[in-house]
């Protein structure tokens, strides 16, 4: 446990104060410290700058990756569960409907993915220096918020073919970004501590994404489970974001905003929860990685 | 008065606990080293430190460090002497903050700058120019303190022509350079450094010496590690050497340096068995064995080296420097160019035979590198063997050799004739 206590400080006669720093073995109780990060931000910034920079080096077709990702998902479910499966699609077209939802969830997946595996891959910075080891997975699902804009601007263009303009609603889409990072990242610090002991969070978190594709109404439409069982569905944060997006762009005639709330609520809990766990299981990483 | 002191430590202790044989990457191997001699050593150490009534360890615990006290004034320059496995390196973690104590506290006063590796996140794939950046901020530089540093950076570094290129097209020295750079314009009140000095030419690391010594006389404080002892002896004023994770000498860097040079000719060091505490890259060197054979001037040097494949790796290779007592490095041997040693078994025996120059009689310490294409390290074992040479290799000579006159002597003949 160290604290930097600029209160407690030495005079220094070269003008300004000496910060004190205290180490101590580690306490049960481990505070989040964000101050510590926010003084840091230019290192979250700079390491959200590399991520995007090397992310699509020696790749042929570059950062149209962000965009083949979630287009790919959307053909497929188009193919499968619109034409084959015949799921109704609140009235939109099934492709650009799908496609609505892919763009949020390829960001909240990459984000999870990346996160999750962000701290075994600077196994050589947690041994080398120190820093607030939150800076990691945060710099990193910001690093994807490149990937969600872009991905963003084709579902647009996407949306003006089918002639769907986008309604004052469409600001909505906003808050529902933070809501999508804030489930990623609340899950990404889950998995991203786990993964400094147990190295098997590589292979469970492509499954479990995979899983929760399926568990987010993106290939079918929240209205085809009952009624009472679609707010307890909203546990999943995802299906709020994903609604949302729905519901602000297309003008889809549902009203998720009971949704949204319960996933605000999950995803925040489980924001705060990994933030915590990630904090206590921190200071042990630089002699497990 | 407090108010004069950086670091004061008071009790540190690491404690590591060895959730299994690092090395066992199978079933046989795991069985095998059960009845290990290693093993058996840390159950009987285990067994003696409960005797004498210390802290009730199981077999699967190490102290890495163990009740350091010591005080660091503002300003000082103080080296961290001490073998491979002493806990210099663990107790410069601590004191960063890379890891917590196991027992103590320490009181920092002043902001702490860290030099454990050159070049640390330094991303292959990117600019001179953006790894300055990147480095710098991970290093804890703010964007606005690098820009106005940058030109003294790249000046420093020598890399101004190469500032766009991919740091991967780097030489090894200019990667060196440019990465020192980053970390000796870092403006730290306590600057803590390992053994970044053991890398680069000569030039470079005179370089190097004279920005430490600057830092030092700008009323800094420096700790400073190294096997080097005559770059901690020029820029050290105190000193504390190490020994298995405990204090055993602490004063004037001469003392000190006279202790730990006197402490290392005692033991048996013709083998070295990697202490298990130690990281494991994906391969490394788990044990040497020497010995020396022939008759002066025609010695030969054997190593016999065990290294771990720990994780797949490009073929490595091995070489070794031969230092002074001193540490000054006098001679190399590279029996191997390029990359000899595959991963396709968890353990490889590399045998070296160095035939030795005429060497002075004296005591002479390896350095053993583990790297792949001369410009990655992967792992290297300092100052852990030691050999000594008993006889003058100019035949029937009996008066003593001086340092002064060098360590070889060079196979000469002389005439003489009268001038008419």
């Amino acid at each position: 446990m160290a604290v930097s206590t600029p209160g407690d400080s030495a005079d220094n006669p070269l003008g300004g104060s000496r910060p004190v720093t205290l180490i101590e073995p580690p306490r049960r109780w481990v505070p989040l410290d964000l101050r510590e990060l926010w003084d840091q931000r230019e290192l979250v910034f700079f390491l959200a700058w590399r991520d995007i920079k090397v992310r699509y080096k020696q790749t042929a077709l570059g950062a149209s990756w962000a965009i083949l990702q979630p287009v790919f998902g959307a053909v497929i479910f188009t193919v499968f569960f619109g034409r084959l499966g015949g799921i109704p699609s609140d009235g939109v077209p099934y492709g650009l409907w799908s496609f609505t939802g892919l763009v949020p969830w390829t960001f909240f997946a990459q984000g999870l993915t990346q996160s999750a595996n962000s701290l075994v891959q600077s196994q050589n910075l947690l041994r080398k220096v120190y820093f607030p080891r939150l800076a990691i997975p945060v710099g990193t699902v910001l690093s994807t918020v490149l990937d969600l804009v872009l991905s963003f601007v084709v579902l647009l263009a996407f949306m003006l073919y089918h002639g769907v303009v986008p309604t004052a609603r469409a600001i909505w889409v906003l808050p529902l970004a933070v809501l999508a990072f804030t489930s990623a990242l609340g899950v990404g610090l889950w998995f991203a501590a786990l993964s400094v002991r147990y190295r098997d969070v590589r292979y469970v978190v492509p499954f479990l994404v995979q899983f929760w594709l399926f568990a987010t109404p993106i290939a079918y439409p929240s209205s085809l489970l009952a009624p009472r069982w679609q707010t307890l569905y909203a546990i999943n944060p995802m299906t709020g974001v994903v609604e949302g997006f729905r519901w602000a762009l297309l003008g889809a005639n549902t009203s998720p905003a009971a949704m949204i709330a319960v996933s605000t609520l999950t995803a925040l809990l489980v924001l705060i929860g990994g933030a915590f766990y990630f904090r206590s299981a921190e200071r042990t990483f630089a002699d497990l990685v | 008065m407090t108010g004069d002191i950086a670091i004061a430590a008071v009790g540190l202790g690491k404690r590591y606990e060895l959730a299994g044989t690092p090395g066992a990457d199978s079933l046989r191997d795991a069985l095998a080293a059960t009845f290990s001699r290693a093993t058996v050593k840390r159950a009987a150490s285990a067994v003696a430190s409960f005797a004498r009534g210390d802290y009730p360890d199981g077999v699967n615990t190490l102290w890495s460090l163990r009740d350091v006290t010591f005080d660091v004034a503002r300003g000082e320059t103080f080296g961290i002497i001490g073998r491979n496995g002493a806990g210099k390196s663990t107790l410069l973690k601590i004191l960063s903050r890379i890891t917590q104590p196991t027992t103590g506290r320490v009181r920092i006063v002043g902001r702490v700058g860290s030099l454990l590796e050159v070049g640390t996140g330094f991303h292959p794939d990117l600019t001179g120019r953006e790894n300055i950046f990147l480095n710098g901020a991970i290093l804890g530089m703010r964007r606005t303190e690098i820009a106005r540093k940058f030109d003294e950076i790249v000046a420093f570094a020598e890399v101004d022509r190469f500032l766009d290129t991919q740091v991967k097209h780097y030489s090894s020295g200019m990667y060196l350079r440019l990465a020192f750079a980053v970390a000796a314009h870092l403006e730290p009140d306590i600057l803590l450094v390992d053994e970044v000095l053991a890398v680069g030419d000569l030039e470079f690391q005179r370089k190097c010496l004279g920005k430490m010594s600057s830092v030092a006389g700008e009323g800094r404080t420096v700790l400073f590690v190294s096997h080097n002892l005559a770059a901690v002896r020029a820029i050290c004023r105190s000193a504390m050497v190490l020994d298995a994770g405990r204090i055993v000498r602490q004063g004037a860097v001469d003392d000190c340096l006279a202790y730990y040079v006197a402490q290392a000719f005692e033991e048996d060091a013709s083998r070295w068995v990697r202490p298990v505490a130690a990281e494991r890259p994906a391969i490394c060197i788990e044990r040497i064995e020497s010995r020396l054979t022939g008759r002066q001037p025609a010695m030969t040097l054997h190593l016999d080296v065990v290294l771990a494949t720990n994780a797949p790796h490009r073929p490595a290779l091995v070489t070794v420097d031969i230092h002074d007592a001193a540490g000054v490095p006098l001679f190399e041997a590279m029996p191997h160019l390029d990359g000899f040693i595959p991963d396709d078994a968890s353990r490889h025996l590399v045998r070296l035979t160095i035939s030795l120059p005429p060497l002075v009689p004296g005591h002479y310490f390896i350095k053993m590198w583990l790297g792949i294409q001369h410009t990655e390290t992967i792992d290297v074992v300092d100052r852990a063997i030691r050999f000594e040479i008993h006889d003058s290799p100019r035949p029937g000579r009996t008066h003593a050799h001086r340092p002064d006159h060098g360590f070889l002597v060079a196979p000469s003949v002389a005439t003489c004739e009268a001038i008419p």
